[in-house]
């Protein structure tokens, strides 16, 4: 299958810090379409795009806009998420070191739609190589007019500035997010109110993922009608892919919306490496559920992801071969969120780790199904008790494994040994 | 999180920089990352006393600081070697790996995961996902990405920095 390059035209291009060569590639168009437009009637191109948030919950974008857009305020923010935390993840660094004037773009014409002047970039702490790409292309962008007062010639102004993090998953949340660009700790905050009427500094707020604001510009380039003829009938646009694991070629590939799981793992990215067997995927990133091998015949849409029990997120795809033992794999998966709860709930905060501790004890071979009715229990409460995202999701990794790994899950009740779970631990307890 | 006790001292000096830097955003909660940031570099650790620095010249509070430095993972609170190696120990490295290149480095500098090597040359961590999944087992050596590595490459990779330390020439 070949792939289809919107989002990533730019790659390889040289020099794409460089506004004046964005602008030669058809880039900022967009945006002087969008200048001649009111804020509703970019809402409502957005809303005919079909365009849903990439960062993994799948929110309709033109809706998220509408909120901020609704609430009266002389202030308003437009902020990227581009925390990319997600463990086997990296689209949106190779989007931002590849094309940065598109998302810059996008959140200009972001910041028309809702009345708002000021955006900021949060970029994690672990892309040190990115910054400087960004703030050259920043730079750049102003020196062109497109950035700062009168954005074209227009009555319209927007400036654009880099927070940075210093290391922590939760941060990806959109609340905690505000907290640490506000200077606190990155703990999530009681939702409502929402972002869209209490966001940053109080302010109501639009935050996107690094990808959907980067949409934006190729929506308003080619048109909404354009972009709703790609993909499938709920999950519209292009969609990058990070494939990472045991396939033979691994990296960041853009597709179609609805591409077909097996054909991306084994006719793009030539299938398992070293010619090992197939073991397990997990789609989604860390968050999302592990399948099994006669599973994987589905197509990448974010509603038949969902529907099927999984979860397309933020286009992850984690492929394990079969030398490995899927219950030491989800043993440093749960570790991770062990690890990277933020502590602020008590749910979240004892529950990642109670589940950690037995999956580890089940992994040594010394549980039972006590043990698995405890993390039943635990899958249960974690489902719905904690505050934000991260533990809501934080035990489907697990459950899934007890859904469809059951058998591997008896072997080690029974005691038999596994090489893998006794001789390795994963994540870093 | 762990509580980290920590009771070293920050000369002078520095402090005053320290207060020169957090100065300029006095008023400025929302400045607090970049201030930390920049700050990291002058002193050895983000301590007790550089806290209450930062904190009486931009007009917060000490615990604010201090909890907020605490928080994040990539803020030192005890003094690091000249380089940080952080080595990533989720599942995309994991299933590639990353336990043999734990190995290598533990190994090669005798030291543990939160250690530093005895000639303070190294401080070697481990760490989430650096979103180098394309060249995964991957580890960061202060700002820069190494992926692709294994036992015997990640020890290449330690000797090349050794053989190159520009602070040797200083000593």
């Amino acid at each position: 299958m070949e792939q289809m390059k919107v989002l990533l035209r730019n790659q390889g291009k040289p020099d794409m810090e460089d506004a004046k060569a964005y602008i030669a590639t058809g880039g900022y168009d967009g945006l002087k379409r969008a200048l001649e437009m009111d804020g509703a009637e970019i809402i409502e191109e957005l809303k005919k795009s079909g365009l849903r948030g990439r960062g993994g919950a799948g929110f309709p974008t033109w809706l998220k806009l509408k909120f901020a857009f609704d609430t009266e305020s002389a202030e308003k923010y437009i902020v990227c998420n581009a925390d990319e935390g997600e463990p086997g993840t990296n689209k949106d660094r190779v989007l931002m070191s590849c094309d940065p004037h598109s998302l810059l773009e996008g959140m200009v014409i972001a910041g028309r739609a809702i009345g708002a002047h000021v955006g900021y970039i949060y970029l994690r702490a672990e892309y040190p190589q990115v910054r400087p790409i960004l703030q050259r292309a920043i730079d750049s962008a102003y020196t062109c007019h497109a950035l700062g007062k009168h954005i074209f010639g227009s009555d319209f102004e927007f400036d654009i500035s880099i927070r940075s993090g210093a290391g922590a998953y939760v941060c990806g949340e959109e609340t905690a997010l505000f907290e640490s660009i506000e200077g606190k700790r990155g703990e999530p905050r009681y939702k409502p109110p929402f972002p869209g009427v209490h966001g940053l500094f109080g302010k109501p707020t639009a935050l996107n993922n690094v990808e959907t604001l980067a949409n934006i510009s190729h929506i308003f380039r080619n048109g909404a009608i354009w972009f709703a003829g790609i993909g499938t009938k709920g999950s519209t646009g292009t969609k990058l892919f990070t494939v990472a694991g045991n396939v033979a070629h691994r990296g960041v590939y853009e597709f179609p919306m609805g591409i077909n799981l097996k054909a991306l793992i084994y006719e793009n990215c030539g299938g398992i490496a070293d010619g090992k067997g197939l073991l397990a995927v997990q789609t989604g990133g860390s968050s999302g559920p592990f399948i099994r091998p006669d599973q994987i015949d589905i197509p990448l849409d974010i509603d038949f992801v969902a529907a099927s029990g999984g979860r397309l997120g933020c286009g992850t795809v984690f492929v394990i071969d079969d030398s490995n033992c899927i219950l030491d794999i989800v043993r440093n998966t749960q570790d991770f969120f062990a690890y990277e709860s933020c502590g602020q709930c008590t749910p979240c905060r004892e529950g990642t780790i109670r589940v950690a501790q037995i999956v580890d004890k089940i992994c040594r071979g010394d549980g039972s199904m006590v043990d698995v009715r405890a993390l039943q229990e635990l899958i249960d409460m974690l489902r719905v008790a904690p505050l934000c995202g991260l533990g809501h999701s934080s035990a489907v990794p697990i459950a899934s494994v007890l859904q469809n790994f059951m058998p591997e899950v008896e072997k080690h009740l029974d005691g038999d040994a596994c090489v893998w779970c006794n001789t390795q631990k994963g994540g870093r307890s | 999180m762990n509580q980290v006790n920590y009771s070293i001292t920050t000369p002078q000096a520095q402090l005053v920089r320290v207060a020169e830097i957090a100065a300029a955003w006095h008023g400025r909660p929302d400045k607090l990352m970049d201030v930390i940031l920049e700050v990291q570099h002058i002193v050895p650790a983000l301590a007790e006393d550089v806290a209450a620095v930062i904190a009486r010249e931009m007009g917060i509070s000490q615990n604010d600081v201090y909890s907020f430095v605490t928080f994040y993972s990539l803020l030192p609170v005890r003094p690091s070697g000249r380089h940080t190696i952080r080595a990533c120990s989720n599942a995309p490295c994991h299933v590639r790996g990353s336990k043999a290149v734990m190995q290598g480095i533990e190994d090669f500098l005798k030291i543990r995961p939160g250690e530093t090597t005895e000639d303070g040359m190294f401080t070697y961590t481990l760490c989430s996902c650096l979103g180098i999944c394309d060249s995964s087992p991957a580890i960061m050596i202060d700002d820069k990405p190494y992926g692709n590595l294994n036992y015997e490459s990640v020890q290449m990779l330690l000797k090349r920095y050794i053989r190159e330390d520009v602070d040797a020439w200083n000593r």
